[in-house]
């Protein structure tokens, strides 16, 4: 019944859904259903629950000495709606770090969180941080236990690595899923991190996922950038990247 | 013209006081009382200043309803000392126009606008004496058949390279983003629809980056595909202002200039604009006179919840900023401004319902203040919404009389990962109502053999026009 289009072969330039066909002028209904499953999956990336103890049972091999804190959302329903609560540490996480803070702080904290795509945190975070650790480790760098984040957005780096009096924190979280792109891991750093950090002081690199910016690729840009952060002393739009579209800037709903 | 100076402003805002049997209700000032007569959002919540009870929130719609329209303009809800929008509404302010419904309360005049007598031409006339907040307030005790009846009696209509916003006509941008701006990638999802009968209110690209030259290479390779195929058309390259007046000081092939604007002074700082910026690029594109109908070279998009999201909110509700960015908007006669509706996330809209109804909202009032209102029907994959959601509210806009709507592939952005609406929505929300496309653009569907004379799509073979030889019309190729 339906009509195909006659340039399928424009498909090849690009994975927007073109040359769909059609039905009259609607959809066929195998397109329907594509997209009713892409929706389907990325709901699912959003809606699953996290438990930050399988996390830390896939991590504790890179860092044995690794914790689990807790923003103040206590469920997700409120972490969607209070993005607020997300970027502050609960009053026993935030204790719980501030006992442990020594001077000096160390050159670096890296927690990783659900954000908004608990399928990118539990298929993404290993292989980047399997990769990361080690360089930080070989060039020198002090590091503060690997923290596991509940229910965090990205602003909850600035007050753990300023309990910590860490001189860099960097975040990796699940980005907002797109339909084509439910697994893809965000990475957010501030140089000197304090509650309050606006957006502009921040560095991020998106789409990490396989099909994206690949896991392993990811951690030598993020080591290539937050090394030259380190050195300059400074974060945000005026740490420039070399390579287009990964800079500066943050993805909408994430912050 | 100039209405409401300083003088005429009380010292201590008055408190507005409702008795409903035994509750008796307080509201501490204006701008608390429409906070709290606004129908539920996440966005109102998050920033503390949504009514706490159902009943909370019908006492604060009655004691709005009886506010004189007066009221609304002598009381500002953000001080003209702090913000330039305010100074803008107030200066901007028609005293002629107003007259016909400055004797009216708010619950009145929703009645008057309702009225079989009020039509197109009156509501045209009036337009310029209505300010964002009187539109915002009137919203607030309106149904949502109320805002549908409403702005379908409404016409605002802006020209370019083609006639946007006639009545029984429904534009369509073609928007063809790709996540690392790949042109053959761009090109291909703008064949598609043009194909598909899409591209007559704008072809815009949202750039996944604001480096001027790249966006100059995008502005040439949608300027070679209008010019190779004549489509009465327009494009953009929807990024920041002043990376476009650097593009137009180059030359490049700037045919409108897109900008991000808010309601307040400082939600638009937090963007990087301010009036006198918006003035400045105008006048550039104007200058450059590429309009072949009319001069209309703005494109502003807009979304409840920005002026929060930027900390600029003034304790104001975020539905009522968004109305003052339409009074920012109409100060520059836009061809094209459409709130994105959906895209801000569950924080400022949580669900479906309330995608729903900011939608409608935000087209009635923009309309009402003689914008010519769009919309980007749109969810993102957190918020409780689905497709269905969509199309109710593509079905109520269009109803409504939307001026346009978004043509995304398949409805799903690749670049910006939220889902609006497709080419075959527009198709859907033609047939069912039959509307039309932008006629310029119409005559140029039938020509390029797309459209049937009945406006139905036609069987495209493989040897047609647009086809033959895509690659012309792309960089690598370019024969310009």
């Amino acid at each position: 019944m339906g009509t195909a289009d006659s340039w399928p072969h424009l498909r090849t330039h690009t994975a927007a859904r073109i040359a769909l066909g059609r039905a009259g002028a609607s959809l066929p209904t195998t397109p329907l259903l594509d997209f009713k499953l892409a929706h389907a999956r990325a709901k699912d990336a959003v809606l699953t629950h996290f438990d930050p103890e399988l996390l830390a049972a896939q991590l504790r091999p890179l860092d044995p000495g690794l914790l689990i804190v807790e923003s103040e959302a206590q469920d997700r329903a409120t972490y969607l709606q209070r993005p607020d609560y997300g970027r502050r540490l609960s009053a026993e996480s935030a204790e719980m770090l501030s006992s442990r803070a020594a001077m000096p702080g160390p050159d670096l904290v890296i927690l990783v969180s659900d954000g908004l795509s608990t399928t990118a945190v539990m298929t993404q975070a290993l292989p980047v941080l399997a990769a990361l650790l080690p360089m930080f480790r070989e060039a020198g760098w002090t590091l503060a236990p690997l923290l596991v984040v509940k229910h965090g957005r990205v602003a909850i780096q600035d007050q753990a690595g300023a309990l910590l009096h860490a001189r860099l924190s960097l975040i990796l979280l699940g980005e907002r899923p797109g339909l084509g792109s439910p697994d893809s891991l965000g990475a957010y750093f501030t140089y000197n991190p304090v509650p309050g950090r606006s957006d502009a002081e921040r560095n991020c690199v998106s789409n990490i996922r396989p099909q994206g910016l690949e896991p392993a690729l990811a951690a030598r840009k993020l080591f290539h950038l937050l090394s030259a952060s380190r050195h300059l002393k400074l974060s945000g739009v005026n740490l420039k990247d070399d390579e287009p579209l990964l800079g500066g800037g943050a993805v909408p709903g994430l912050t | 013209m100039i209405h409401g100076t300083g003088g005429a402003r009380l010292k201590n805002p008055m408190a507005y006081h409702l008795q409903l049997g035994n509750s008796s209700w307080s509201f501490r000032d204006l701008k608390t009382l429409m906070a709290k007569a606004t129908p539920l959002r996440s966005g109102d919540q998050l920033a503390g200043v949504a009514a706490l009870s159902m009943e909370e929130r019908v006492a604060a719609q009655m004691r709005l309803a009886e506010v004189p329209l007066q009221t609304l303009l002598d009381e500002p809800l953000i001080p003209p000392e702090q913000d330039e929008v305010t100074r803008l509404i107030l200066e901007t302010h028609d005293t002629e126009a107003f007259r016909i419904v400055s004797h009216l309360t708010v619950g009145e005049f929703r009645e008057w606008l309702l009225d079989y007598e009020t039509d197109s031409d009156i509501l045209t006339q009036v337009a310029p004496g209505i300010t964002p907040e009187m539109a915002a307030a009137v919203s607030k005790v309106m149904s949502n058949q109320d805002l549908i009846l409403a702005a379908s009696k409404m016409r605002v209509v802006t020209k370019f390279r083609n006639t946007v916003g006639l009545p029984g006509r429904l534009s369509v941008r073609l928007q063809p983003n790709h996540p690392t701006d790949d042109p053959q990638g761009i090109a291909a999802s703008i064949l598609d629809g043009l194909l598909y009968a899409c591209g007559d209110a704008v072809i815009g690209i949202n750039p996944a980056t604001d480096n001027p030259a790249a966006c100059a290479s995008l502005m040439r390779l949608m300027d070679r595909i209008i010019q190779e195929y004549e489509i009465p058309t327009q494009s953009c390259v929807l990024t920041h202002v002043t990376t476009t007046m650097q593009c137009m000081e180059r030359g490049e092939p700037v045919d409108l200039v897109f900008q991000s604007i808010a309601g307040t002074e400082g939600a638009n700082a937090s963007f990087g604009v301010t009036l006198n910026l918006l003035r400045e690029a105008r006048e550039m594109a104007l200058a450059l006179g590429r309009g072949t109908v009319g001069d209309n070279v703005m494109y502003f998009e807009t979304g409840q919840g920005s002026a929060l999201s930027a900390n600029a909110h003034h304790n104001v509700d975020q539905q009522t900023l968004e109305a003052r960015a339409y009074a920012v908007a109409r100060e520059f006669q836009p061809l094209l401004v459409n709130t994105v509706v959906g895209f801000i996330g569950p924080e400022y809209l949580y669900d479906g319902k309330q995608i729903i109804r900011a939608g409608l909202e935000d087209h009635f009032c923009g309309k009402l203040l003689g914008v010519p209102m769009g919309c980007d029907i749109c969810y993102t994959n957190h918020a409780e919404a689905d497709q269905d959601d969509m199309d109710v509210l593509l079905t109520l806009l269009g109803v409504a009389g939307c001026n346009f709507i978004m043509g995304v592939p398949g409805a799903d952005d690749i670049m910006l990962n939220y889902q609006s609406t497709s080419f075959h929505d527009s198709h859907y929300l033609r047939q069912v109502l039959g509307k039309k496309p932008a006629p310029e653009f119409e005559g140029w569907l039938k020509k390029m053999q797309i459209f049937s004379e009945e406006n139905r799509l036609r069987q495209i073979a493989s040897s047609h026009a647009l086809l033959q030889a895509p690659e012309a019309a792309l960089p690598a190729h370019g024969n310009r």
